[in-house]
């Protein structure tokens, strides 16, 4: 099994530890991963900006770099679906593009995640990888229960997973959206952390880093005590911040 | 040319490729459709009364109406003051407090019923009357919407009409209020 | 509203916080009994994929569907009237009034007589228009147009509609109980019901198999409308079709419970023939809709509706209010249809979306909202003068992604410089993301960095 990890470019140069986090987790599993040096962005800014023509070099450079591997693993649903819609090719089989929690449940299979979280923990559920890669069974929709990331998350030892009252709604992040549409973006923002404050999480984590920046921004501005880690972090062992 | 004709040219040359027509669904019966109707017609603001006989329901009327309001029954056994089948003009039908009549078919997830125009002879009566009485045979409620279309001929009547509650309307602030501009309240009475 | 961009609209709308914050609980309610109404209905996701294939099945065979439902209506008994543009159909509607005389006119909700601005084109000729759907009636007295296309006024508080009732129909200063002003309502619209010689009313569906169409209402406006007047002036646009009368247990069973959570309207009207000595006519308007259906990304936007669900469900909607998209259909659905009557007008709603993909998975026929908007939006920056340093600023990232050294390079000099810089300069009044949130804290290696130290060598 060739498995390439893709770090999202926001995440390569601001959050490295989330990259580390998603490397150590997969080496745990004994999946041998590779990650090309040559790597940037998906080209996900652009497209989603309406340039999707200007994102051509980087899904060239994106192929020469992940095209040889069977599979793909990125810690961000939001940057997988790009690659799933508008790099790989439709018609090919390999490489498959997954998201690291729908690689561990889908493709691994983990049965156990060693690690220790005892805090209160709310989960944001990031669109892309919600309705885009359908990670979870979003709320709108009439079909059975599932969810690939809090599954992983109820595996870890002491955690207290908290409801939310809205437990799928947007955080107004959304790629330029957050400048662009600056005032409905931050309240967007604010009214899911005042959703996580009001039933007590203690730590806020996610699986798109891009959302999870955006509340940070919010809190940490707010000079509120809830932290935020990446779900890797989680799941990889790392201590809260 | 036409203006028909212009717009028939503009979706034959921007026609998309051709896609089947679904079949039609079917979805087996329910049981306890009595409890399921009475659930759906609850949920829309009316009231279901079984009843043993038409006789319950004239006293219901008796209790709850004067002799001096007026009343049309277009239920055999059931007393009225007005004559509907002499009214020619609808507009004489503005006063009627109550009207009574029979409903077509029940279907159990909604509360709906069928009311071809035979039933109300003016379509205005079940709008117009300031409170309606439906009666229904048990034996017609149906499961879902499907077994209903199934069932009617929509067709058939000039008019007809799916009534599943009374006159309502939430346009202030998301609160409910009974009565917009037709009845203020639908009262069911299902005989067995 | 006129020349201002979504997010200007929706910065006033937001600068009333509570308001705001009202609009977003009072949508979302509705979109939580919509959620519970689905609950109930095992088969809804059979329903949806069905509903979706009978539309589908509908603009793959437009034309003959038109010509059955015309030649079926016209051996009912009824005058069949085709527009090309909102013109033509306020100029047939105008010609039925004339030509019968009609005095008084009352009207049921209809989205498509307000793409075509039939109220304002009446008056323009001398006539009243009354509309008879409280919702519409409110703002027709505040000389607002409907910020949502189910519930018309939700923008508006019970303070607000009782001064407005108080001005137009007298009833008691200060009074804002829901209850006493619809019974006001009721009074007073009961007079022009009986006074009324034409009604018009929209179309939820029109019936190919049979010629027929039906309305739905939960006040039962439209049927004492049409049913008091001896004019009926349907006004119905092309894409209203379904095949069979059959395809109506599908629809019907989703379109109230997608909209407000209820089972189903209290009334659904199916209208075939004229009542004795009556008249009744079907007007059916293109106004775009063929255009629309040549392109091949956006022609299901056709499949529509008008339940409003996408509306409830998205997030921006909620916090922008309706006007902020200045659009007669707003939301997500009105940022797919309305960039097809006029691209540069409505540039900006496509991009008033996260793409987060609410709206398309609540949608009762399954558009694919929020694919379509992201395909808007690509059309729009080629095809509209857009600001030219956003473009600029996406070319040079293409080219800067596409070349591992530069980017390299680019990250460093980025991180670096927030590193190096003071906060003041960094939270200038040119850093719009950082008004009210922080930036992350900026590492001293990248991942890359870090693993060639540690894996690669």
């Amino acid at each position: 099994m060739r498995v390439g990890l893709f770090i999202p470019c926001y995440v390569d140069q601001f959050y490295p530890d989330v990259a580390k986090a998603s490397l150590e987790l997969l080496e745990k599993y004994n999946v041998e991963v590779d990650y090309p040096l040559s790597q940037t962005c998906c080209g996900q800014p652009m497209a989603n900006s309406g340039y999707e023509r200007y994102g051509k070099e980087s899904a060239d450079l994106f192929m020469k770099n992940f095209g040889h591997f069977d599979y793909i693993v990125a810690p961000s649903g939001s940057c997988t679906l790009h690659v799933k819609d508008h790099v790989l090719p439709k018609d090919d089989k390999t490489p498959q593009i997954y998201e690291l929690c729908e690689f561990l449940t889908d493709v691994l299979k983990v049965k156990d995640i060693v690690s220790s979280f005892p805090h209160k923990v709310g989960f944001h559920s990031s669109c892309h990888g919600l309705r885009g890669l359908r990670l979870a069974k979003c709320s709108e929709r009439m079909d059975p229960e599932f969810n690939k990331p809090l599954s992983l998350l109820n595996k870890v030892k002491g955690i207290e997973m908290v409801e939310l009252d809205r437990k799928d709604e947007c955080c107004g992040f959304g790629g330029t959206f957050a400048v662009a549409e600056e005032a409905v973006s931050i309240t967007m923002g604010n009214d899911r952390i005042a959703d996580h404050q009001k039933n007590g999480v203690e730590v806020l984590t996610g699986a798109d880093m891009s959302c999870l920046m955006h509340l940070q921004g919010l809190l940490t501005r707010q000079k509120s005590p809830i932290k935020v880690m990446h779900i890797a972090e989680i799941l990889n062992g790392n201590p809260v911040k | 040319m036409s203006s028909k004709a212009a717009i028939l040219a503009a979706i034959q040359k921007n026609k998309p490729s051709e896609t089947p027509l679904p079949a039609l669904l079917n979805f087996p019966d329910q049981p306890d459709l009595v409890e399921k109707y009475q659930k759906g017609l609850s949920g829309n603001g009316g009231k279901l009364i079984e009843a043993g006989s038409l006789e319950q329901v004239q006293q219901h009327i008796s209790e709850n109406f004067a002799e001096d309001q007026l009343i049309a029954s277009l239920v055999d056994g059931i007393k009225g003051n007005v004559d509907v089948q002499q009214i020619s003009d609808p507009h004489d039908l503005e006063h009627v407090e109550l009207a009574i009549l029979k409903g077509e078919l029940g279907v159990a997830e909604n509360g709906a019923i069928w009311m071809p125009e035979e039933n109300v002879v003016h379509r205005v009566l079940p709008f117009i009357a300031q409170h309606l009485i439906i009666i229904l045979k048990e034996n017609t409620l149906l499961t879902n919407m499907h077994q209903a279309y199934d069932q009617v001929n929509v067709s058939a009547p000039g008019y007809g009409v799916f009534i599943a509650g009374p006159s309502k309307t939430a346009d202030i602030e998301q609160s409910l209020v009974i009565g917009a501009h037709g009845p203020r309240s639908l009262t069911v009475f299902l005989l067995k | 509203m006129k020349g201002h961009t979504h997010a200007q609209a929706a910065e006033e709308f937001i600068k009333d916080d509570a308001r705001t914050h009202w609009h977003d609980e009072t949508l979302w309610h509705v979109r939580q009994k919509r959620d519970l109404s689905a609950q109930g209905i095992p088969e809804w996701e059979t329903l949806r994929d069905t509903a979706s294939a009978a539309k589908n099945y509908v603009l793959s065979h437009l034309g003959e569907l038109l010509e059955q439902f015309e030649s079926n209506a016209l051996a009912n008994g009824v005058e069949v009237l085709w527009a090309k543009d909102a013109k033509e159909h306020n100029d047939h509607v105008y010609r039925i009034l004339q030509e019968n005389k009609v005095a008084n006119i009352v009207k049921s909700k209809s989205i498509l007589t307000e793409e075509c601005g039939l109220n304002h084109y009446l008056e323009d000729k001398g006539y009243e228009v009354v509309d008879t759907d409280l919702g519409e009636r409110i703002i027709q007295f505040a000389k607002q147009a409907p910020s949502h296309i189910v519930l018309p006024a939700i923008h508006l508080k019970k303070q607000d509609i009782g001064e407005i009732f108080h001005k137009h129909i007298g009833t008691q200063e200060g009074a804002s109980d829901p209850k006493y002003l619809t019974e006001a309502a009721r009074q007073h619209l009961r007079k022009k019901f009986i006074e009324a010689n034409a009604a018009i009313t929209g179309v939820n569906f029109g019936i190919a198999e049979t010629g027929g169409f039906v309305v739905c209402t939960n006040e039962g406006n439209a049927d004492m409308g049409t049913h008091l007047a001896d004019i009926h002036i349907a006004c119905m646009g092309i894409e209203k079709l379904i095949p069979r009368a059959a395809d109506l247990g599908v629809f019907l069973r989703l379109l109230a419970r997608s909209a407000t959570g209820q089972s189903i309207t209290n009334y659904s009207s199916h209208f075939h023939r004229p009542a004795q000595g009556k008249k009744m006519y079907i007007i059916l308007v293109d106004n775009g809709r063929t255009e629309q259906l040549g392109r091949e990304d956006f022609k299901n936007s056709l499949k529509c509706i008008r339940c409003g669900a996408c509306m409830n469900t998205c997030p921006i909607y909620r916090r922008s209010g309706g006007y902020s998209y200045n659009s007669t259909v707003p939301g997500p659905i009105g940022s797919i249809l309305s960039p097809g009557k006029d691209l540069k007008k409505y540039s900006t709603l496509p991009f008033a979306s996260t793409l987060c993909g609410s709206c398309s998975d609540v949608c009762p026929v399954k558009i694919n909202i929020h694919e379509q908007l992201y395909k808007w939006r690509q059309v729009i920056t080629e095809n509209t003068d857009v600001d030219a340093s956003k473009k600029l600023a996406m070319k040079v990232a293409g080219v800067t992604f596409g070349k591992p050294v530069l980017y390299d390079l680019a990250g460093k000099m980025a991180r670096t410089a927030l590193r190096i810089t003071p906060d003041s300069l960094v939270y200038s009044s040119i850093n719009v993301w950082g008004k009210h949130r922080d930036l992350p804290q900026v590492p001293k290696e990248s991942f890359k960095e870090w693993y060639k130290k540690n894996r690669k060598s």
